[in-house]
């Protein structure tokens, strides 16, 4: 019976680069819950209707605790201490409030003339430098990138580092030894910036982490996990936002207009929510296990069983969003879950809006004529990735 | 309209500031929602239902 369900993630069509896979956003049309099946030749539960994974993510027997039997694993689990997105309440809470601080609207909105400038001079840089170029490698990563390390205290200078191994780190074909070892330099690099920070506290967020070291409050392995979580979340994700939006943008000249042919702040945070919705970079779907039964949509899950919650199908939901499969800047996208749903929703939401809206807000109008100096085909999109994006997108002006 | 938040359940993920700014802040020391209006005025009766609506930890009831 197994060797019938549907493979899972699936295989986006090729000529349509934004939507989901095609065989798993028809399975909504079968009911809010299916079963599929994982490389591991696993079961899960896939919840693919907008209500029911918001019900389930905020449902209290619902864990994210990646160790739990039942788990629906990406790729083989490497042994080794977990960060906060991988815990469950209250340790989660715990950890997730120590830093929480450092990400409130009010905080991050400060940071506002700070990161303008960071992208003005990027575009500044562009604009005297040879073009083509590969927008990803001169602009899409690092303005995130810039902007993390100084929140956490990272040096810059080490962005080639950080950058290349959270790459192979968040890629689901890499083999599971090379990711540990990926993943083991990150979190000794970390470690080292710790220590760095206990011995000389500066004014950034590593520093209020280390500071909770010396209070007996975090082990250092714990404060060093936390750091590579941050500075690996805060810079990928946001750099795929910039470079896919930028080229959904482009495919989409009609709602490239709005944005150009506006500065009203309001029309620019609305056109970053629609893209977080309909491009929902986080394709592999927020994955949980139960921890008791689960009567839903007249399904039960039983505890143990593994459940999928696949936003980005959920961001295509028709009750929720009309016409879904359109990239239209002027809706009300705001009740997306592009930033998952529950107590693990995004902790850098805030600073990711920020960025987003003074990228989208800058780059179209400072560059009008910006486009692809390539075909469609041959863009490398990132299908192998936890994260969707694109490997490189080459543009000129 | 009657507000109520419940810190404990708030994960500060700051849906409702950005919603409703003048209803709801969040605190300085660690991000938890602070609620500035319990009986807010009419004109932000939509915003605020929205705000519970899409607060992700289900951190806000509105009675009334
Ligand atoms: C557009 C960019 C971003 C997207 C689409 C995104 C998406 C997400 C999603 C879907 C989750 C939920 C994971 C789950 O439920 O399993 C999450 C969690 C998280 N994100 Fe983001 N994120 C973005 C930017 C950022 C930034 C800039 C930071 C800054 C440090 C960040 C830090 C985190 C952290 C720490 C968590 C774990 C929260 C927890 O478990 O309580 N993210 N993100
Ligand atoms: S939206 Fe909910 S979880 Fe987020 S800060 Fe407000 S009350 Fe807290």
């Amino acid at each position: 019976m197994t060797g019938t369900l549907p493979a899972f993630p699936g295989v986006r069509a090729e000529r349509c680069p934004f939507d989901p896979p095609p065989a798993i956003q028809a399975l909504q049309k079968e009911g809010p819950l299916t079963r599929v099946r994982l490389w591991d030749g696993s079961t899960p539960w896939l919840v693919t209707t907008h209500a029911e994974q918001r019900a389930l993510l905020g449902h209290p027997q619902v864990s994210a605790d990646v160790t739990r039997p039942g788990y629906p694993l990406s790729a083989p689990r490497l042994n080794g201490s977990l960060s906060f997105i991988l815990m469950d309440d209250p340790e989660h809470a715990r950890q997730r409030r120590m830093v929480q601080a450092a990400f409130t609207v009010r905080r991050v909105e400060g940071m506002r003339p700070a990161v303008q400038r960071i992208v003005d001079r990027l575009i500044d840089d562009l604009l005297a430098g040879p073009k083509p170029v590969d927008l990803v490698e001169a602009f899409a990563l690092p303005v995130p990138s810039l902007v993390i390390c100084e929140l956490l205290g990272v040096p810059y200078a080490d962005h080639d580092f950080f950058q290349d191994h959270s790459r192979i780190l968040i890629r689901r074909v890499t083999p599971p030894e090379e990711r540990a070892a990926a993943g083991g330099r990150l979190l000794d690099y970390l470690d080292r910036l710790v220590g760095d920070k206990l011995e000389h506290p500066g004014d950034d967020l590593l520093s209020k982490v280390a500071e909770r070291v010396r209070a007996g409050e975090l082990t250092r392995e714990q404060a060093a996990q936390m750091g590579v979580l941050l500075l690996v979340a805060g810079h990928e994700t946001t750099a795929n936002m910039i470079a896919l939006g930028t080229l959904a943008l482009l495919q989409h000249p009609d709602q490239l207009a709005v944005l150009c042919g506006s500065d009203d702040p309001k029309v620019v945070a609305g056109a970053v929510e629609e893209l977080l919705r309909y491009l929902n970079i986080t394709h592999g779907g927020r994955r949980r296990v139960a921890k008791a039964d689960i009567e839903i949509a007249g399904q039960v899950i039983r505890a143990g069983e593994g459940i999928i919650l696949a936003n980005d199908v959920g961001n295509r939901d028709p009750e929720v969003f009309p016409h879904p499969d359109e990239l239209d800047l002027g809706r009300d996208a705001r009740r997306h879950v592009a930033f998952g749903f529950g107590v693990h929703q995004c902790l850098g939401q805030p600073l990711a809006r920020l960025e987003l809206q003074v990228v989208y807000g800058t780059l179209y109008r400072r560059i009008p004529t910006l486009a692809l100096a390539a075909g469609l085909e041959q863009i490398p999109f990132k299908h192998d990735g936890q994260v969707y994006g694109v490997y490189e997108l080459p543009v000129t002006w | 309209m009657k507000v109520t938040v419940d810190e404990d359940k708030c994960c500060g993920a700051g849906q409702c500031v950005l919603l409703a700014p003048e209803v709801f802040d969040q605190r300085e020391e660690d991000g938890i929602v602070l609620l500035l209006e319990a009986e807010p005025g009419e004109g932000q009766h939509a915003l605020v239902r929205e705000a519970a609506a899409v607060c992700p930890a289900g951190a806000i009831e509105v009675a009334g």
